[in-house]
């Protein structure tokens, strides 16, 4: 069934109610999560939403309405109000603003998926999670825990620049963890990353995890951090992850470049970038090794997607090309602000939440090596992964971030098991100290990541492979 | 434009039908809860002084949890009309049916009354409809909340400025199989902004439950003072400090411990530092969850739980000593007592959460407290007492992006954003740069460690609507400063 004319009607009352451009998003969404501890399923939840987000231009000021009702009443309602909105917003006004083409368009996109995650018994799915948490619990885990997540989004989208898209998004995917508690502390464990492993695909990626076989070393891993010696402090030679990367790059490279931070639209709570856009072409963000893309056309990858919600076509674009800041993640109005002739990285929490510049995929290029080759040419550092904790200032510069495990590398090797591992630094200084960077590269999936006000959740996928580091501050501690 | 505000008992007929419809499909003996929640939101946004995003939306969405045959699911929708509230009960059947045996079904809130707070009676024991609740701030209009935007921005006077003003409406009815029967609404306002010079950023904030209590030039004004007083920060070496909390950094511990401490699930799960009965915070502080609102301060959420338990006021922490925890049903049957009104849809995995608590002030201080030589300096004035009395020390507004190292003992890191200043014999001195921060909570409120409490509790906004705190400065000993934001 499509929704179209829904969109449509609410499109066209906000243009007879004096907006200049007005689009429309009707989105279907059903989503499915379960939660499973020690063996048995915790909680096991199924939202259905459905509804329609209208935005409208008036001068150069906008209003955003949202109502969960399609009738015809109400759509014609929700573009008058979205119109209304705008013109209040027009009593607080900014420069002339226009919106860069991006070419009308009428077309279909669907992520591909082999098993649909939502068809899948129910059954199956809590045996999945009730066996991974009682196998890590039986191993010696004081607390296992699992979940796992599917959204289905079916979407809608018309504006007055002659847009008509549908598209039809399916993701999903799991994780687990084992923790164990000492005395005043917690160790934990978890597979194949914080919070598990998501992508725009269907359940053969959760059946892909292995998360059964993979708990019982998680487990005995969490166990045996209680008494494995403390990450020391000081600057050492890092070596990060392929899981730990990927939040590496989300937090000091996605976020810094999204041109909304940086034009100070998000100064007072996400904060702004460290990046100055006239320095966009030649200021040196880290080393040459350094190669981060935008591509929302990964097959698989969690950020993926045919058409933003403007309606900007999937496409590849450099951020960081050779270690130099090449481009930004934009939408329609931003970068015609920025002087850009580029947008298609705009995205909204569903149909009652404002589209906004939205990481994609965003993520390395593979490096020349692998994590062996890495490990052997190092003579003394640190291995971390898998994160733990995630903190960085309001302009992306000064982050800590912890680990679940590391490993202390000497002469070549891997030597002891190292707990509550940290590494702090300045994400230009780091980035420039990257002198190895591996070719195993997997696109891990981010599902929780925050921005805006009113709140979004938005799906963010990262290409990272493992990478070493120069000169790192690690170990620090309360 | 005008919110359109929902009939009287319309949302407790809704679930009423609800769980007749649940009968009929799944047979008398199923347990039943559904609460249908309407909730209108609007949230006005500026940044570079222009309203860049001013957005609205108003739902009702029906959550249905059912216990069938020793097997729980639950499952909401947007979808109010017959169809979406059959398949709503259809697809929530079949899951709870293919679900696992659910041993710690907790079973169902009995008809219980609500609690009212002594400022707001309800109008019935069952209705919450007249607690507090300011209509006039539920309809507010696009143009009130640009109005106070403006204001803020005219008040910095040519600093750039950037904030929200929000306004919040919620209308919403309990019942289930067991014969619970509630009703409640509640309003919220809250303002949100910061004014900008030369890379200093200045704060201030209010949550209020009425939209008239909120003005843009007063808060305006405040920021700007403390953006003008943060120009050329100097740069301090990283250590262990004395530091004077304003009330909006003072909300970020107030949230860590209802996260991480009082969260009933987190102690059973033994992941808390709460020890019941315990010293565990210096004598000064007591912590108190405050849902119904008190003091004349209307609530601004409702006065009871998704369970449908009442909600009512709850000391955590009495002088010092750990009183109690937050409990839903689930995790108040674990641990052998009784819920605490702290359920929400994802308290079973996450754990039920306090998201009203108050840090009770001191007594105000009655010797004469030195007046400070710029009025229109950085200093809140609920903070100037603390800071007069300050040898050496920082004072600090705000805290950013902390993030937990260690659950158990609540080490969190994170960041000073929107002014720090140096304290010297009393008075600001410098501003000083952001610095980043690795600090045990509960360490840092441990007994003999809180030096002063300030003598007024803010009302203060969190990121999501419908939780609020009400704080003051605290003057703490010692806080951990592990490295300057520059690096």
């Amino acid at each position: 069934m499509s929704h179209f004319d829904d969109a449509g009607t609410a499109v066209q009352a906000a243009l007879d109610a004096g907006a200049r451009y007005a689009d429309a998003r009707v989105v279907l969404r059903r989503a499915e999560a379960m939660t499973a501890r020690d063996g048995d399923v915790e909680d096991l939840d199924s939202t259905e939403s459905a509804g329609l987000g209208v935005r409208a231009l008036v001068g150069s000021s906008w209003g955003f309405y949202a109502v969960p009702d399609l009738s015809g009443g109400a759509t014609r309602a929700a573009g008058r109000r979205a119109a209304e909105i705008a013109a209040a917003s027009a009593t607080v006004p900014g420069p002339p603003l226009d919106l860069v083409p991006t070419g009308a368009r009428e077309a279909s996109w669907a992520s591909a998926c082999e098993i649909d995650p939502i068809t899948v018994p129910l059954s199956d799915k809590g045996d999945l999670l009730v066996r991974a948490t009682a196998a890590a619990k039986d191993a010696g885990a004081d607390l296992a825990e699992g979940i796992y997540q599917i959204w289905d989004t079916r979407k809608w989208f018309v504006s007055s620049d002659g847009h008509r898209i549908d598209q039809h998004i399916r993701e999903c995917g799991a994780g687990l963890t084992a923790s164990v508690f000492g005395d005043g502390e917690i160790q934990r464990r978890s597979w194949p990353a914080h919070r598990g492993q998501y992508g725009t695909r269907g359940w053969e990626l959760v059946t892909e995890l292995d998360l059964v076989g993979q708990a019982p070393r998680m487990a005995q891993e969490a166990r045996a951090l209680l008494t494995a010696p403390p990450c020391p402090a000081g600057e050492t030679t890092l070596v990060l992850g392929g899981e730990q990367m990927a939040l590496q790059i989300h937090e000091s490279v996605g976020h810094a470049i999204e041109l909304d931070r940086i034009l100070g639209w998000e100064a007072a709570f996400a904060g702004t970038s460290w990046l100055d856009l006239g320095r966009l072409g030649s200021l040196r963000y880290g080393s040459e090794l350094m190669n981060i893309i935008i591509d929302p056309g990964i097959p698989g990858a969690l950020g993926s997607f045919g058409y933003d919600d403007e309606g900007t076509a999937a496409g590849k674009r450099d951020a960081v090309r050779e270690g130099v800041w090449v481009g930004v993640l934009a939408g329609r109005d931003s970068a015609a602000v920025a002087g850009l002739d580029y947008a298609g990285s705009v995205r909204a929490d569903g149909w009652a939440r404002l589209p906004m510049v939205r990481m994609t995929n965003v993520g390395l290029e593979p490096g020349p090596h692998t994590l062996d080759e890495i490990i052997a040419a190092t003579d003394d550092g640190v291995f971390m992964d898998i994160n733990r904790s995630w903190s960085i200032d309001d302009r992306r510069l000064n982050f800590q971030f912890g680990c679940e495990i590391g490993y202390e590398i000497k002469n070549g090797k891997l030597g002891r098991m190292l707990r509550n591992p940290t590494y702090t630094g300045i994400g230009p200084r780091f980035w420039r100290s990257m002198d190895m960077l591996s070719s195993e590269t997997v696109a891990w999936g981010t599902p929780n990541c925050g921005k805006g006000q009113p709140g979004q959740i938005g799906h963010t996928g990262h290409p990272a492979a493992p990478a070493r580091f120069a000169n790192v501050r690690v170990g620090v501690r309360g | 434009m005008s919110v359109d505000i929902v009939p009287a008992d319309a949302e407790l007929k809704l679930a009423a039908r609800v769980i007749e419809l649940v009968r009929g499909a799944a047979g008398a003996a199923a347990e039943a809860e559904v609460m249908v929640r309407h909730d209108a939101e609007a949230l006005t946004r500026f940044a570079n002084s222009m309203i860049h995003q001013n957005v609205a939306e108003a739902t009702t969405r029906v959550r249905l949890r059912l216990h069938v045959e020793g097997r729980t699911a639950a499952g909401s929708t947007t979808r109010t009309d017959l169809d979406g509230l059959r398949s709503l009960i259809e697809r929530t059947i079949a899951a709870a049916r293919l679900s696992p045996h659910d041993a710690s079904w907790p079973g169902l809130t009995p008809p219980t009354p609500l609690h009212h707070s002594a400022g707001y009676h309800g109008s019935g024991e069952r209705s919450g409809l007249d607690f507090g609740f300011d209509e006039a701030t539920a309809r507010a209009t696009p143009a009130e909340r640009a109005e106070r935007v403006r204001h803020f921005v005219r008040a910095a006077d040519g600093l750039e400025t950037a904030g929200y003003c929000r306004t919040t409406y919620t209308s919403a009815a309990f019942a289930n199989s067991a014969g619970q029967a509630v009703e409640g609404r509640a309003a919220e306002a809250a303002m949100d902004g910061i004014a900008r010079l030369s890379g200093s950023d200045g704060v201030a904030r209010l949550a209020a439950g009425r939209l008239a209590d909120v003005d843009g030039a007063v808060l305006g004004a405040r920021a700007a003072a403390k953006a003008r007083a943060g120009e050329q920060p100097v740069e301090l070496p990283p250590g262990r400090y004395p530091v004077v909390l304003e009330p909006d950094a003072t909300t970020d511990l107030l949230n860590m411990l209802a996260w991480f401490g009082f969260n009933g699930k987190a102690h059973a799960q033994r992941q808390s530092f709460a020890q019941l009965g315990a010293e565990q915070f210096d004598p000064s502080v007591t912590i108190i969850d405050e849902p119904l609102g008190s003091r004349g301060e209307p609530a601004v959420d409702l006065p009871f739980d998704v369970e449908g338990t009442p909600r009512e006021s709850l000391v955590l922490v009495r002088e010092g000593v750990t009183r109690a925890l937050t409990h839903d049903r689930s995790s108040a049957a674990r641990a052998g007592t009784a819920s605490t009104g702290h359920a929400g849809e994802f308290s079973r995995t996450l754990g039920p959460m306090a998201t009203h608590l108050r840090l009770e002030a001191a007594p105000a201080i009655t010797e004469p407290v030195p007046t400070p030589a710029d009025p229109a300096g950085p200093v809140a004035g609920s903070a100037r007492p603390l800071v007069a009395r300050m040898e050496r020390g920082l004072l600090v507004t705000d805290l950013w992006y902390t993030r937990v190292l260690d659950p158990k003992a609540l080490v969190v890191t994170g960041l000073t954003r929107n002014g720090v200043w140096l304290v010297e014999d009393g008075a600001v001195t410098a501003a000083v740069g952001n610095m980043r921060f690795t600090q045990s909570y509960p360490a840092a409120l441990a007994p003999g460690r809180v030096l002063g409490i300030g003598s007024e509790s803010v009302l203060l906004p969190d990121r999501w609507s419908g939780v609020r705190y009400a704080a003051p400065a605290l003057h703490l000993a010692s806080w951990n400063l592990t490295g300057n934001a520059s690096g």
